[in-house]
């Protein structure tokens, strides 16, 4: 992590606990340490668990900070979410760096290192009066598994290991997947993997594990941090040929937003991806998917933890 | 579901009671607005189509299509129109109310014998005077027999409304399914199948109470509807 | 009107029909999807209805079972039907769909046939008690063949319903017609999403008519 995020981060937590000795009311609406009134904020998240927790994750911060947010959940997919976002009926979005780049610019060219992905990304992203902030080290990117019989049986550790075997395999995986460079576009092109068959179920969601688990698809796309891998004992296949890249978590706000006020806006988001880390996610996933617990709580306790709310 | 996992987990329950409330109060209010918009329309064009056999039928035929649309496909439909918004949740809510609303506004005003008006018009009673004081009063048991149909069928249809970023007990559900957690799951189902329940009961009550003589002809009414 | 000629394309391209994704494939889905639920709704509503109408109890559950019926979230329907098929080892697909629909086709039959039963003049049933025919021979014989339009009424109720309401099976990784919606919904496709609720509709027509027509078949002179 950087000097200077250290150091913004390190001024957050100070500003927080002055705030508090303040003795201003927390989540008082729109008052803040400086007494400036912050507009709300409408975050919408994709409908899976992950991004639900990285929606209430940097709510609860801005919520902290004196913004008042809402949080709409589980909207859909990218093809509904980022028009939505384009819209203005959502504000800002938890997206995913390499992914979101080659939908924005319909790519199906490989992406590079997350820096030159983040540098394409604000390019993409500026005539749509978008900006993206900074992007975090955690990394979600798609992760196809097999059961361990799956594995042991076709011997399977690495994606191209599946190439010679994918045409007696099915494959679960989003409805979208078709049509994204990440996933059976790049299977073909990367690994030259067609599958026999093509099950749309849900973007790493209970459909796909269930599916996964009963043998009726052979391989199955989940999400790298997704915490049912490790718990039903699937094994990950390696992406040896670098197919998945830089899909780093990145905030998205609507320049409409950032302008009313962009300095807190700026503080406060980046501060929270500063410690955002790929290990982090993957247990806070767990936590709320296997545990049961809230996203909200989850996502609080974190937080709490990580010195960037009261 | 998880294996090992509870089918209800009461202290979840318990701990969420806030949410739940919340969530039955957003459930109550989207099918609130559905009902009173989707009467508010189906008097005016039913009481414009009662007379007019070959409109009714028009209207009977098309509503029946509409009513085959699944609600989800509807919903979708709008969404690039009015977004994943409350409205487009609405139009889709109280496009179905008025499917059976105005066939049961349509029933009650024929059902007002000819002799009735008559004499109210013989009586000096102005048109309008005719329909509030005369048409509607005797139209009110099958019209509020539609509003127990509608807004039992609304109630059921508003959990779909979970699966284009609405609120609702269709919540619930939506993260039980998610997280192959039963207990929201459960949760979300049997609220809502209760919500029904009891709604309806409550208006059956109203309905009763306006006419005991009419049971029989409800009885009817209501496989008509089904 | 461009999008409505879309539409037409997206239905007329010859991938359309052919192949597991094709129209013919998902039409013979959802259908099997829906003729097996109703058969099984049928099996246990029927009984129902003929004891409880001929026996003359159980009125007010009878009639009001149709509401309750109108009140089942039919997504919750297809949710709950999962750890169910998972249970029985069936997993996802067809079978939780046919469990989730098979309890919205009972309510209109067991209504409809109660209260088709109920409906026979009691003077022919007391005519036919009085010339010696037992129990079962008057509700097979007497009150059944005046009953069966109403009962077939709510058997076509039934098979609407349940024709409309499969399309969600496609959440759960089903076939059928709703498979259209809800990858279209997905891939924002909307032709594909609007072919999809247009067949349904069709289809659930097509349904009515059908079973109407055999309504109007079982009896004559009833318009």
């Amino acid at each position: 992590m950087s000097r200077t995020r250290r150091l913004l981060a390190v001024c957050l937590v100070l500003a927080t606990i002055l705030a508090a000795c303040g003795g201003g009311g927390t989540g008082a609406p729109g008052a803040t340490t400086a007494g400036k009134q912050l507009p709300g904020v409408t975050i919408g998240s994709f409908n899976f668990t992950e991004s639900v927790i990285l929606g209430e994750v940097y709510g609860l911060a801005l919520e902290d900070a004196g913004f008042k947010y809402t949080h709409r959940s589980k909207l859909g997919n990218r093809e509904i979410v980022f028009p939505a976002l384009e819209k203005g009926e959502i504000e800002i979005v938890p997206e995913y760096l390499a992914t979101s780049l080659a939908f924005v610019t319909k790519a199906s060219a490989k992406i590079g290192d997350p820096a030159t992905a983040y540098r394409q990304y604000q390019e993409a992203l500026r005539p749509k009066s978008i900006t993206a902030l900074d992007f975090a080290n955690a990394i979600d990117t798609n992760a196809f598994v097999v059961t361990k019989a799956t594995a042991d049986k076709h011997k399977l550790r690495k994606m191209s290991d599946l190439a010679a075997v994918a045409g007696q395999l099915t494959l679960g995986a989003p409805p979208e997947c078709p049509q994204r460079p990440f996933c059976l576009q790049g299977l073909k092109d990367t690994y030259g993997i067609t599958f026999k068959e093509f099950k749309p179920l849900d973007a790493g969601g209970p459909l796909t594990v269930a599916a996964v688990q009963a043998g009726q698809v052979d391989v199955g796309l989940l999400f790298s941090t997704d915490g049912r891998i490790a718990a039903n004992g699937f094994v990950l296949l390696e992406d040896d040929k670098k197919l998945q890249a830089a899909d780093n978590v990145v905030p998205v706000v609507r320049n409409d937003l950032l302008n009313r006020a962009e300095a807190d806006l700026r503080r406060v988001l980046n501060g929270v991806s500063a410690k955002l880390t790929t290990e982090a996610l993957t247990d806070l996933n767990r936590q709320v998917d296997i545990d049961k617990k809230d996203a909200k709580d989850v996502a609080r306790d974190w937080l709490k933890k990580q010195g960037l709310i009261r | 579901m998880t294996p090992g996992e509870p089918l209800v987990r009461w202290d979840w329950i318990a701990s969420h009671a806030g949410e739940i409330a919340t969530r039955i109060g957003e459930h109550l209010i989207l099918t609130g607005i559905a009902v009173a918009v989707g009467l508010a329309i189906a008097l005016p064009v039913g009481l414009a189509v009662a007379r007019r056999e070959r409109l009714y039928a028009g209207a009977v035929w098309a509503s029946g299509v509409l009513y085959t649309i699944p609600s989800l496909a509807l919903f979708a439909l709008l969404i690039p129109f009015s977004g994943l918004s409350v409205l487009t949740a609405e139009i889709g809510l109280v496009s179905y109310t008025l499917l059976i609303l105005v066939r049961n506004v349509v029933v009650g005003i024929r059902s007002v014998p000819e002799e009735v008006r008559d004499a109210a018009r013989g009586m000096g009673y102005a048109p309008r005077q005719v329909l509030w004081g005369v048409e509607l009063p005797i139209a009110l048991p099958v019209i509020v027999a539609g509003l127990r149909v509608a807004t039992v069928s609304t109630i059921g249809l508003v959990t779909v409304t979970a699966l284009i970023g609405q609120g609702g007990l269709g919540a619930f559900i939506l993260d039980g399914i998610q997280r192959f957690f039963s207990t929201p799951l459960i949760l979300g189902a049997v609220l809502s199948v209760l919500l029904a329940v009891v709604i309806d009961s409550a208006l059956a009550v109203v309905e009763r109470a306006l006419t005991p003589w009419r049971e029989p002809e409800r009885a009817l009414a209501r496989i008509g509807a089904t | 009107m461009e999008f409505l000629a879309s539409v037409g394309a997206w239905l007329a391209a010859p991938a359309r029909w052919s192949g597991g994704d094709g129209i013919p494939n998902r039409l013979i889905e959802h259908v099997q999807i829906s003729a097996l639920a109703l058969a099984v709704a049928a099996a246990i509503a029927l009984p129902i209805g003929l004891a409880l109408g001929h026996a003359g109890r159980g009125g007010f559950f009878a009639v009001n079972v149709a509401a309750f019926g109108r009140a089942l979230p039919s997504f919750a329907m297809i949710a709950l039907a999962l750890p169910v098929s998972f249970a029985l080892g069936q997993g996802l697909g067809s079978f939780p769909t046919v469990l989730a629909m098979i309890p919205l086709g009972l309510p209109p039959i067991v209504t409809n046939t109660y209260v088709g039963i109920r409906q026979v003049d009691r003077d022919v049933v007391e005519a036919a008690r009085g010339m010696g025919l037992g129990e079962a021979r008057i509700l097979s014989q007497v009150e059944l063949p005046l009953a069966a339009p109403v009962i077939l009424a709510g058997i076509r109720g039934a098979a609407v319903a349940i024709v409309a309401t499969a399309t969600l099976g496609a959440l759960v990784a089903g076939g059928g017609l709703g498979r259209y919606i809800v990858d279209g919904l997905a891939l924002q496709e909307y032709e594909r999403l609007f072919a999809g609720a247009l067949l349904v509709a069709l289809l659930a027509i097509a349904t009515e008519l059908a079973l109407g027509a055999l309504e109007r078949s079982v009896s004559p002179y009833r318009s």
